[in-house]
């Protein structure tokens, strides 16, 4: 038997004996577990704000604090908004309009975004003269920012359409740590609650895990049946939440290395777009294709709302740190403020 | 036959696996399409006369639901669909350009698969101009152009103006032929590929459905594939059909690779796995912990500010006096406390007065480490190591020999992670010990039971809300 035909089939049995493993552990599940907990009651949430001023499709979302996000949209522009007010803090214009992500940093100082430029542009929003101006471009990728999420003000990761996530030092410019290993465009990425890890979904139907200090990649989950758009963590930080094209949402466990439960509906057709859980988890926030949001009860895997009122597709969500508030934003080119 | 009863009931990955450009959503739709279409089950077609025509093949805007009713789908969810459906083009108003769905009795028509999205269909503007010419030829009142259509045709002429001989005489020919058939069959068409239109050639202000995020339509295989001509060169629209090629192969694995995926398999296969059913455990108890604390189901104390338009909420998380509920909240977790700022505050406190605070402060300091310019890092690990870690430490902690080695390892050419095993060590003590400590002193009792000023101390359970007992 040649070398290779050997190696493949190390390769195989071992994948087999992980699945073995991972059954093995199946005493139980999820569905089993709660049969005895009633599903949460309708949740019925309203738009409390609407904040109008891009002018065509957004793209990509992210909280800073309770009441400070930032969006991003085709119309080249970066606003950051006090969604309470809904005044406009900051519009910031962009050198590239294909923006397809946005962050804003815990400290607040910063957001950055990126897109088909291939580029992370960091921009300073404390700046003495007050002006906002670009503060570093973090240049390396060779395809598409897909996604990036500040650590804190001197660290980012980004996720590309070139298949690897990097972790950028800001002041450097420099990549720090390259993590390779998806088959397919990395499309979006979470940071873990302790900030040791994150993990990444990509156009290969897979999650990873890694390890932000070594670099590695610690786990790897598959079962979607196509390219997984969106990714969360969970609020305990031990599990992980993905929303696919394949219209279905999945809650993967880290510790029992496995699936536990897929959120999907005969009557859903369309791919899941964005996805965000409530501050307790128990609900989870998915945007889709067909221009609503449908919210999950995480545990029994049932629909207990839905939020409709956009008049295009749903392409990002997310909740505030203090769980107050859902913010959707869509191609229609408006973000609303539920809760 | 227009719109034919076969259709070729493929598996939904054997499809999507075949047209690369083709998501799931849709080949989930067609297969609900054809059950619709089902001539036993499905929606009843007929023709209906009106004054001095008949209009063949159509049925009434409620069909729809119905059908997708009987086809178990919840009646909100029916009319959804059905306007997706109906966005998508797969059947649509006779009387309208606009694709929607009204639940009533307005007439619509199935598409012909030929124009179905699983086609992949990305028609040039040629063809646009193509079809529009036709329109003008036709000389009948039900093809007039409508206003946008004809901005766009005005628009076409001036960018093909050097070739619009060519559209020209492709628009007569297909004309001639249109001519030639069947008055009842040429509604039929006409209307099918006028709603064709309609959704790759939106009325303005419409949704266009066609669009595709751009992250994906920059991956999207076969580029050449999907700039075939709707009507195709001299060739009859309904005879052509569309070619489609497969999707490319994944690679196989180098040497390399295969060493790789076995290394990582087999450290996947030495981890240790959670029993589901603790796992499923932990889930709920955690939800079920942290249900008071979320708005989303249950009414924060005093109100939710986007609701009451009252701040209190966030004037009383930013104030330095903590209120019951946070305070409780820290013992949920040690990690409750740190993330924190008030709950650090005041575990630093207490662990000050018992003249133990050197661990706290050791992991805090390298949180703080973490988040700091690189240039500052080597200064920083050096501070950091003479406090707490270097023989005489003014801050000594006690930390096992196997991470303080490593740590005096680390400290020679010091990153931003030079104490990770060392903190990690001190975090697992604190929790053991410390932290349990603080959640039973007085200190933190007297926090927990302090009344606010005439609050409730109890969260309101929002009435919709059910958690097992």
């Amino acid at each position: 038997m040649g070398e290779m035909e050997q190696l493949r089939k190390e390769a195989e049995s071992l994948k087999d004996e992980i699945t073995a493993a991972r059954k093995a552990v199946q005493d139980l599940t999820l569905q089993d577990h709660v049969a005895g907990t009633a599903v949460v009651g309708r949740v019925q949430l309203k738009t409390r704000k609407t904040l109008r001023g891009h002018l065509s499709k957004i793209y990509a979302v992210h909280w800073g604090d309770s009441k400070l996000c930032v969006s991003a949209s085709q119309d080249g522009k970066l606003i950051v908004w006090d969604s309470y007010t809904t005044n406009k803090v900051h519009a910031i214009p962009l050198k590239s309009s294909w923006v397809m992500t946005c962050s804003y940093a815990p400290s607040g100082n910063m957001v950055a975004c990126g897109g088909l430029d291939n580029m992370c542009s960091i921009y300073n929003l404390k700046g003495k003269d007050g002006n906002v101006k670009v503060m570093r471009e973090l240049a390396a990728h060779t395809g598409y920012l897909s996604c990036c999420r500040f650590l804190n003000d001197n660290e980012i990761i980004t996720s590309s359409g070139d298949c690897t996530c990097v972790l950028w030092d800001i002041e450097t410019g420099s990549q720090k740590t390259v993590f390779a290993g998806h088959l397919g465009d990395c499309m979006s990425l979470g940071v873990a609650p302790d900030f040791n890890t994150f993990i990444s979904g990509a156009c290969d139907f897979t999650a990873k895990l890694w390890d932000i200090r070594d670099g590695q990649c610690r786990q790897t989950f598959g079962g979607h049946e196509s390219d997984i758009n969106a990714i969360g963590f969970f609020p305990n930080g031990n599990a992980v939440i993905t929303g696919s094209d394949d219209a279905s949402c999945k809650l993967y466990d880290l510790r029992s290395d496995q699936e536990l439960i897929t959120y999907q509906d005969s009557g859903i057709m369309c791919g899941v777009t964005s996805l965000a859980p409530s501050l307790s988890g128990r609900l989870i926030l998915a945007g889709y294709d067909d221009f609503n949001c449908n919210i999950w009860d995480s545990l029994k895997a049932e629909r207990v709302g839905v939020l409709s009122g956009h008049d295009n597709r749903v392409s990002c969500i997310g909740v505030t740190p203090d769980g107050m508030a859902c913010c959707t934003g869509s191609w229609d080119s408006f973000l609303k403020i539920w809760n | 036959e227009a719109f034919g009863t076969s259709y070729h009931h493929t598996s939904l990955h054997h499809t999507a696996e075949m047209f690369s450009c083709v998501f799931l959503s849709i080949v989930q739709m067609e297969d609900v399409i054809a059950r619709m279409q089902d001539e036993k089950n499905g929606i009843p077609i007929r023709t209906v006369k009106s004054f001095l025509s008949k209009i063949p093949s159509v049925f009434s805007g409620n069909s729809p639901t119905s059908v997708l009713y009987t086809l178990r789908f919840q009646a909100v969810e029916a009319l959804h669909l059905g306007t997706l459906m109906a966005a998508h083009g797969y059947f649509f108003p006779i009387s309208d350009h606009v694709l929607t769905l009204k639940d009533d009795g307005t007439f619509y028509r199935f598409q012909t698969p030929y124009f179905w999205p699983s086609n992949c269909w990305e028609p040039e503007n040629t063809d646009y101009a193509v079809y529009l010419c036709k329109r003008t030829m036709q000389n009948k009142a039900r093809l007039e152009l409508a206003d946008y259509e004809a901005e766009s045709l005005a628009r076409l002429q001036r960018a093909f103006a050097r070739k619009w001989e060519f559209i020209f005489m492709q628009a007569e020919a297909q004309a001639k032929v249109d001519k030639k058939r069947d008055k009842i069959e040429r509604k039929i068409l006409d209307s099918q590929e006028r709603a064709f239109w309609d959704v790759h050639r939106p009325v303005p202000g419409c949704v266009n459905t066609t669009e595709v995020d751009i992250k994906k339509s920059s991956r999207m295989k076969n580029p050449h594939k999907t700039r075939k001509s709707v009507y195709g060169l001299q060739n009859d629209i309904r005879s052509h059909s569309p070619t489609h090629t497969p999707a490319p192969e994944a690679k196989q694995p180098t040497e390399e690779e295969l060493r790789e995926q076995i290394k990582f398999g087999q450290a996947q296969l030495d981890r240790h796995r959670l029993k589901m059913s603790k796992v499923a455990e932990s889930l709920l108890s955690y939800t079920e912990q942290y249900s008071d604390y979320d708005p989303f189901l249950c009414t924060p104390d005093p109100s939710n500010p986007w609701i009451s338009d009252d701040t209190t909420f966030w004037e009383m998380e930013a104030s330095k006096e903590p209120g019951q509920t946070r305070v409780r909240r820290w013992g949920f977790g040690i990690n409750e406390v740190l993330k924190d700022p008030i709950g650090r505050e005041q575990f630093l406190k207490f662990l000050e007065s018992e003249f133990s605070s050197e661990n706290l402060r050791f992991w805090l300091a390298v949180q703080e480490l973490k988040k700091r310019p690189i240039r500052e890092v080597p200064t920083r690990v050096q501070e950091i190591w003479e406090e707490f870690l270097a023989p005489g430490a003014p801050s000594a902690i006690n930390v096992d020999s196997k991470s303080y080695g490593k740590t005096t390892q680390n400290v020679k050419d010091p990153g931003r992670y030079a104490f990770e095993d060392a903190q990690e060590h001190i975090y697992k003590l604190m929790k053991s010990d410390s932290y349990s400590r603080f959640i039973r002193s007085s200190a933190y009792q007297e926090l927990l039971q302090a009344k606010k000023k005439g609050k409730s101390l109890i969260s309101k359970r929002l009435p919709a809300v059910v958690l097992s007992c």
